[in-house]
């Protein structure tokens, strides 16, 4: 078969053995995709400056977030592989315990309890789930014959379904159907055969309606309609999105200039420096800088899927692919929701967004896809 | 390591890894195709109207309210100033729970329900982010708790702004009436142009010159266009047109001389009306019972309100202008001049009086309010003096309805007089053809011997009665009466309506008449004279206010005080070169010369002694002057 001989020949000139082993290998660091992250950092600490109203502050602790993050990614990108496949279960575990010890004893805000509070550390496990679910769901599809029989599956929706309710219940539905689009890539990339996705599809048609007559609460039934219908509501529930798309289209081709966008620099546009921030990039730069920007992205989930396709093992594959995917379904729902064309859920834009949480745990993805793409090399047959 | 007891193909892993993962790129590049044609649809497609957008987010155009001209007595006092009053408004889209806030404020400053209400009501109308008044003129420690709790109220704000204030109170309350907030009823009035011009105003002018002189007092509107934030804070002013000013009035009244008028009247009711016989210019008016127009400015309180227009004595009714009343006897000198204008009577006439009237062929009796009669040989001067009825019936009868209709006419009854005043009524003198038309009925004899004494259908102001008052004194030139000396400090020139050809031996009859009631033994109205050192003119008057079936008598006592006769009296002084004219009325005062002379003499005693009106008037426009520029 000429897909089978292709691969072949793939495999055969990659996994060389001849190839001298650089530095940087040694090392852990993919050099293509440390320098795209460094270049998409540096866009978003500009853009902070911005959004932020030309305060400094912001930015000083955005690049120690940064520092960290960056640092924490080179740390996880040093650990085995094989570390991570024998542990992700015990991991796994863990995150789904906390997860029920946040909805026992969690802190929050605005009637959501999101964090957990321990010596005096405030964390998110769901953070830690984004990371775990799909290393739970590779690991355990690695161990078994693919494509995956319908029992594989079935255990592998488990291991998706436990922490999405759990972090439903926060309640948090935005993450936590990340979170499930993340194991759920790492079942689809495992060959999840078509019948089940049309089958799967069908269901969620079906089941829409009762979701959004009991399943939804009534501030997110009504993000929904705003989407639908943003001019009905223009300063209350629309003003975002009204706001949001006057700041992008007021941009036009080319931008007000750095600093100039009058929709940011006058607090018309919400949360200007967190998950509008492309608002703001798209009002001060135009349709061009948006289009560099998703240029970078698009180069980081090229560099993603190709580290995916070379990877040694199914756990690497199924694991950096669905990092890979994932992020890109990041870059997707918050520019999506930005424009209009989402509703409004609390996603932040990848690497430009200001946070810390997210942050770490988008860099330890980026670390760990470092660590499939610089494995070592091994001949297996 | 525990594996799978299938066997694990890589092959077969890469192979579906690679096809899933090459549709799940296709997904990727649909999906980001999307996102670059939704870019392309907003920033390019649709560039223009988010342009704009933007552009009306951030880019205010302010209204700019001008300062309402000032309004001046002729001496330079101030009636209606322009003060900062401090208002506590709020901006709805800044408020999270309206009504824990409203109950914070309620505890902080008094707050009626009134009030809040009325904010709801402006609520409705508001445009996003724009303040809204909540309460008016508070004061300095309601300004300071609110200062001080300023934090627990975002959204509240304390703002000055300038609103009318009424130094003098009730006392010009119907001649420079008041202006109050702009209502509905406003609104619906206005046209494009008053929509532009009021932007930014909230005032307007309800009654008075406040009302006649809108226009002027109000100002041209100026702009500012402001670059505001998502708050609706100013941040910087882009561009400015300045608003101009509205002009200051002067006005021919003189605050001494209303007060005096006021303080004659006391707390009857009633009205007079003082008038420059040189000019027309009104020296005094007043109408009482008054009301303080401080209370309408930033919208009177419904229990206010309600106290004012359920009062019996009616103090917002104007009744200068707007009362129509039987003139009565005071149309006698007028009549007179009239019967000898059109040879009727001469100086020389005299009639016997009986003590009461018969038309030939018609058996009622016309009673004269002397029971007795004036005596066998009546002349004019005396029949002014006593006021003698029968004298004027005997000559109202031989005078033809319409010839009496035309000469009240050169005397402005029956018409407005065309003062500067809104709502001004036009009383009535009524006339064969009127009589016809309104009433479809011919012009009986009797009805003549009821005009001529200014009964019956008749009507007039007190202005109206000035107005013909000075219009005598002046010998026949007959002036519109006006407020306002001077716009701006251009003095307005006084407008001639109509001058009435007479025979001057005729003049000097009608004047030693209304001398005479004055100044004789048997006078009527001697008491307009009283102590004074020069010489007054005059008539009284009695108008009815119930009719008298034939036959009864008039008893006072047994008549409620509201059904008692109304007191008139009209002169002018000094006879030999006359300055002022003053129509007196006093409701139910009864006695005209007992009642309504007192009142005009006060007025005489405070004007006649000052100097010439012409030396005074050079005067004050150079005092007016100095005031504008200051």
């Amino acid at each position: 078969m000429a897909s089978r001989d292709f691969s072949h020949r793939l495999s055969d000139a990659h996994g060389s053995l001849r190839k001298p082993v650089s530095l940087a290998r040694r090392l852990h660091i993919d050099v293509p995709l440390l320098v795209l992250l460094l270049v998409l950092a540096s866009v978003g600490l500009g853009m902070l400056y911005s959004a932020s109203g030309g305060d400094m502050s912001y930015v000083r602790r955005q690049s120690i977030f940064m520092c960290l993050a960056f640092l924490g990614m080179l740390i996880v990108s040093q650990v085995p592989l094989d570390f991570y496949r024998r542990w992700s279960p015990w991991a796994y575990l863990g995150g789904c315990a906390l997860l029920v010890g946040v909805l026992l004893f969690g802190t929050g805000a605005k009637g959501a309890q999101r964090w957990l509070e321990i010596a005096g550390f405030r964390f998110q496990p769901s953070e830690v789930m984004k990371l775990g679910v799909p290393m739970a769901v590779a690991a355990f599809l690695h161990q078994r014959a693919q494509p995956p029989s319908l029992v594989t599956v079935i255990g592998a929706l488990a291991i998706v379904a436990v922490p999405a309710a759990l972090i439903v219940r926060q309640p948090d539905l935005g993450t936590s159907i990340l979170i499930a689009a993340s194991g759920l890539f790492a079942l689809y990339l495992a060959g999840l055969s078509w019948k089940m996705i049309g089958a799967a599809a069908m269901g969620v048609l079906v089941a829409a309606w009762p979701i959004w007559q009991w399943g939804l609460r009534d501030y997110q039934r009504q993000r929904i309609l705003t989407l639908l219908n943003p001019d009905d509501d223009r300063f209350g529930a629309g003003w975002n999105i009204f706001n949001s798309k006057a700041a992008i289209g007021s941009g036009g081709m080319y931008g007000k200039g750095y600093l100039q966008g009058t929709q940011s620099q006058l607090d018309f546009l919400p949360e200007s420096h967190t998950d509008f921030i492309i608002a703001v990039l798209a009002e001060e730069w135009g349709m061009r800088g948006v289009l560099l920007l998703l240029l970078l992205y698009v180069l980081v989930i090229a560099r993603g899927i190709y580290i995916s396709f070379m990877a040694q093992h199914l756990f690497g594959r199924l694991l950096a692919g669905s990092i890979t995917l994932t992020f890109f379904v990041y870059v997707f729902v918050n520019i999506g929701m930005v424009t209009g064309l989402l509703p409004v859920v609390g996603v932040p834009l990848p690497v430009i967004s200001y946070g810390g949480t997210s942050l770490i745990t988008l860099m330890a993805g980026f670390g760990i896809l470092m660590a499939v793409g610089t494995e070592r090399r091994r001949v297996h047959f | 390591m525990p594996h799978d007891h299938h066997f694990k193909d890589p092959h077969t892993e890469q192979r579906l890894f690679r096809n899933r993962m090459l549709v799940a790129i296709i997904g990727v590049i649909v999906l980001l195709g999307v996102l670059v044609a939704r870019f392309y649809n907003l920033q390019v497609v649709n560039y223009d109207d988010y342009r704009t957008q933007s552009d009306d987010n951030r880019i205010q155009v302010r209204p700019v309210a001008p300062t309402r001209g000032l309004i001046y007595d002729r001496s330079g006092i101030l009636l209606a100033d322009n003060r900062a009053s401090y208002n506590l408004s709020i901006v709805r889209e800044r408020v999270k729970d309206l009504g824990a806030t409203l109950e914070l404020i309620g505890h902080l400053v008094r707050l009626d329900d009134g009030d809040v209400a009325k904010f709801r009501k402006r609520l409705k109308r508001r445009r996003p982010f724009e303040p809204v008044p909540l309460r008016f003129r508070l004061s300095e420690e309601e300004i300071a708790r609110i200062s001080v709790n300023q934090f627990r109220m975002p959204g509240v704000s304390v703002e000055a702004e300038l609103v009318r204030y009424y130094a003098l109170g009730d006392l010009f309350a119907h001649s420079v009436g008041y202006v109050g907030r702009i209502s509905d009823r406003d609104l619906s009035n206005f046209t494009k142009e008053d929509v532009r011009l009021y932007r930014g105003t909230r005032s307007i002018g309800k009654v008075g010159l406040e009302r006649s002189y809108e226009k002027t007092l109000l100002g041209e509107v100026g702009y500012e266009n402001v670059e505001i934030n998502a708050r609706g804070r100013v941040l910087r002013v882009l561009e400015r047109q300045d608003p101009k000013p509205g002009v200051d009035l002067s006005l021919h009244l003189d605050t001494q001389l209303q007060q005096v008028a006021s303080d004659a009247l006391g707390d009857r009711r009633g009205a007079v009306v003082a008038i420059d016989v040189n000019t027309g210019g009104v020296l005094a008016f007043v109408s009482k019972p008054s009301f303080d127009p401080n209370l309408f400015v930033t919208g009177i309180s419904f229990a206010d309100y309600r106290a004012l227009s359920d009062s019996l004595d009616v103090p917002l009714f104007n009744r200068a202008v707007q009362g129509q009343y039987p003139p009565g006897s005071t149309l006698k000198p007028l009549m007179g001049l009239g019967g000898l204008e059109a040879g009727l009577i001469s100086r020389e006439t005299k009639i016997k009086d009986p003590g009461f009237y018969k038309l030939p062929n018609d058996p009622r009796i016309y009673r004269d309010h002397i029971r007795w009669g004036h005596g066998n040989k009546v002349d004019l001067i005396q029949a002014l003096a006593q006021s003698c009825d029968v004298y004027f019936w005997d000559m109202a009868h031989r005078w033809d309805i319409d010839g009496m209709h035309d000469m009240a006419s050169h005397f402005g009854l029956g018409s407005k007089t065309g003062i500067d005043l809104p709502m001004e009524r036009a009383g009535l003198f009524p006339s064969r053809d009127w009589k016809r038309g309104a009433r479809g009925m011919p012009w009986f004899p009797g009805d003549s011997l009821n005009a001529v004494l200014g009964q019956g259908f008749v009507l007039a102001t007190p202005l109206q009665l000035a107005v013909m008052t000075a219009t005598i004194a002046n010998r026949g030139t007959h002036y519109r009466p006006q407020m306002v000396k001077s716009v701006n400090g251009v003095v307005q020139p006084p407008e001639v309506l109509h001058n009435l050809e007479a025979h001057p031996n005729n003049w000097d009859l009608v004047f030693e008449g209304m001398e005479a009631v004055v100044n004789r033994i048997d006078g009527t109205g001697k008491r307009a004279g009283e102590g004074l050192n020069f010489r007054v003119a005059g008539k009284s008057g009695t108008a009815q206010v119930v009719g008298i079936a034939q036959g009864a008598r008039y008893d006072s006592e047994a008549l409620q005080e509201r059904h008692r006769d109304h007191a008139l009296f009209v002169a002018f002084a000094p006879v030999d070169k006359p300055r002022i004219a003053v129509a007196v009325l006093v409701e139910n005062g009864e006695g005209g010369g007992k009642v309504a002379a007192p009142v005009a003499r006060e007025l005489f005693a405070e004007w006649v002694p000052r100097p010439d009106t012409q030396v005074e008037t050079a005067q004050e426009t150079a005092l007016s002057e100095g005031a504008d520029n200051g």
